[in-house]
């Protein structure tokens, strides 16, 4: 028998990227997305079931479908998406909820994949150059997504040792720049003013966003347990990743950066979330030996991450947003998957 | 909506500057080097004596006794080797440089790099490269004259740890010239909490020079000795190590370290001409 996977998150950008890879890999039986609204890509064969952020109908969901797998992608990792309370109640009772439906006695759950950040390290004066899986951050968390998250990981360690039995596998990424993906650190890129503290040029990672779900593909097709960090090799400064993408250094002063900061992000001119500021001072490394082990490589390095951005930039300046091809309708769905008059490829081949 | 992408990742990505995965660029460390060269050799005089004993190839710790207001050994030492051995030091330093701003990035550039077991033990065991501490941390350099060539406690013996963790050895290097390149005659303890820095000194050279004593150094003669490779038989790679064992040799490196310095200083003339 294949295997039966729970995506959380269908109707963000990561939960529906990666319905789509998990669609293709012919040992998948069935694709249960959970979302808050409608998925925004168009599936084949991923079904969506619409929840409250908190997933308190999970059990019930699990019990009845028997899934043996869970893609934990719905966990927000930037503070510009979410009030701080939804933040909290997504990342954290979402999370907790989640692993207690599967972790009940008669539990069919096998696999637990979770996406995390490498957020959790935090950035300090303190740091090492590479923060290697089991080295401890040097600083106390002060933001709201960085604690969130550090809750999020302790409730997955419990669950690990509660449930020997289950793969659980938690993929730390570095900052993903991309074709489509918007963070803040991607929006301030693509302006012509980007914020840079002055006095500093941090050195910073990115992984660009294929290589995260070739990377949460690979851990769950293997069902490789574990922590790993996930970034692409090699480290660029900020003023030189500025300096690719073509915009301009909007110095900000290193004492009471975030004031001088607040009516420039008020009038839109920068996006500057709690986490961007120790980013931009202290910047980040994380080691990926552990994960290279694995068998996992990731496709970009860091610079190429920059430049494939920077091109993906280039084109929709020129093409502008392409609009949207695709709206769900719970109906046409419907009808695609349930209906006999349907011919599906899998059946024609048989 | 999805844009189309590439097929493959670009073969090229072109990079602006040569700023390497630790912060330091070449080219900057060029210009270090051809500014600090005629400082090194017709200021300070640099003399070395032992330094056959540093292995031209693979990972080695160097530990050296700490002084001056603004530490004059810390490039002494990095340059010298760089300059007779053409092997690259990584100087490890107190997180504080880090936090200023403009000056922690130059630092980094030149070579600096934050003090952090991690980041030794990458430089000794993964890279097999030279890596300088000044165990005695800030304590040394912030000593007054009166102090001047007693060392200070050698922290936790943290150096030895790290050492015997990449399986390399300690290599000792005593300094003579440091602590009278920059005399420090008194400290302001409430200033250095004010502006949230480990000290604040009062120098011979503030007096001397005016605010130009700020960053000149007296013309001390500088020698500097290599002691013989201290190795550790202890297998490498644990995740910790007998405390006794490790405090044993951090003091035995010390106290041998201290012999030496008064053993130099017995044989020293003058400070300025050694």
């Amino acid at each position: 028998m294949g295997r039966r996977v729970l995506i959380t998150g269908l109707d963000t950008f990561w939960g529906g990227r990666m319905a789509q890879a998990l669609e293709s890999d012919p040992e998948v039986d069935m694709i249960l997305g959970m979302g808050t609204s409608e998925p925004s890509v168009p599936l084949e064969r991923a079904e969506f079931v619409r929840a409250d952020q908190t997933y308190s109908i999970l059990s019930r969901i699990v019990r009845a479908t028997q899934v043996d797998t869970i893609v934990h992608t719905f966990l927000v990792t930037d503070s510009t998406k979410a009030p701080p309370r939804a933040l909290h109640e997504i990342n954290v009772i979402g999370t907790m909820n989640l692993l207690a439906a599967a972790g009940q006695p008669s539990s069919s759950v096998r696999q637990v994949v979770v996406k995390s950040s490498s957020l959790v390290y935090g950035s300090a004066a303190t740091d090492p150059a590479w923060f290697r899986e089991e080295t401890s951050r040097t600083s106390p968390a002060r933001t709201r997504v960085e604690r969130s998250l550090l809750e999020v990981e302790g409730f997955v360690r419990d669950f690990a040792e509660d449930n020997p039995a289950t793969v659980v596998s938690v993929i730390r990424f570095a900052n993903v720049l991309g074709t489509d993906i918007v963070t803040p650190i991607s929006s301030n890129l693509s302006r012509s003013l980007c914020p840079h503290v002055a006095g500093y040029d941090p050195l910073v990672q990115f992984v660009e966003e294929d290589d995260v779900v070739r990377c949460l593909e690979h851990v769950t097709r293997h069902r490789i347990p574990g922590l790993y960090n996930v970034a692409g090799s090699g480290k660029l400064p900020w003023t030189e990743v500025a300096a690719l993408c073509g915009t301009r250094l909007l110095p900000l002063p290193p004492v009471s950066t975030r004031l001088a900061a607040a009516p420039l992000v008020r009038l839109g001119l920068i996006d500057f979330p709690p986490e961007l500021e120790g980013l931009l001072r202290y910047g980040r490394g994380i080691d990926t030996t552990r994960i290279t082990k694995t068998g996992f490589q990731c496709g970009y390095t860091t610079a190429g991450t920059v430049d494939n951005f920077i091109r993906a930039t280039r084109l929709r300046r020129s093409v502008g947003k392409a609009p949207p091809s695709y709206t769900y309708e719970q109906d046409v769905e419907q009808f695609f998957r349930r209906s006999s008059a349907v011919v599906h490829s899998s059946d024609a081949t048989n | 909506m999805p844009l189309p992408r590439p097929a493959e990742p670009s073969a090229t990505s072109p990079r602006l500057s040569d700023v390497d995965e630790w912060g330091r660029s070449e080219h900057m460390r060029e210009v270090a080097r051809r500014v600090y060269d005629p400082l090194y050799r017709h200021w300070f005089r640099v003399e070395w004596e032992g330094l056959e004993k540093i292995p031209r190839t693979g990972g080695a710790l160097l530990v050296a006794n700490h002084a001056g207001a603004i530490p004059s050994d810390a490039p002494v030492i990095m340059h010298g080797i760089e300059a007779e051995l053409g092997r690259p030091v990584y100087g490890l330093a107190d997180y504080f440089f880090r936090q200023a701003p403009w000056m922690g990035t130059m630092w980094a550039r030149v070579g600096g790099v934050p003090a952090h077991p991690d980041n030794a033990l990458r430089i000794l065991r993964d890279q097999g490269d030279l890596c300088l501490v000044f165990p005695e941390g800030t304590k040394g350099p912030s000593k007054t004259y009166t102090d001047r060539y007693r060392l200070r406690r050698f922290g936790r013996g943290g150096f030895v740890e790290i050492a015997m963790r990449a399986g390399v050895p300690v290599i000792p290097i005593a300094v003579v010239g440091a602590e009278e390149s920059m005399p420090i005659l008194f400290r302001l303890p409430s200033v250095a909490r004010a502006l949230g820095v480990p000290y604040v000194p009062v120098t011979a050279n503030m007096l001397a020079f005016g605010p130009a004593g700020l960053l000149l150094y007296f013309p001390a003669k500088f020698k500097l000795r290599v002691l013989d490779p201290v190795s550790f038989d202890v297998p490498s790679g644990q995740e910790r190590y007998s405390k006794s064992r490790v405090m044993d040799e951090a003091e035995k490196i010390r106290m041998n370290l201290q012999e030496t310095l008064y053993d130099m200083l017995r044989a020293r003339r003058s400070v300025w001409f050694g």
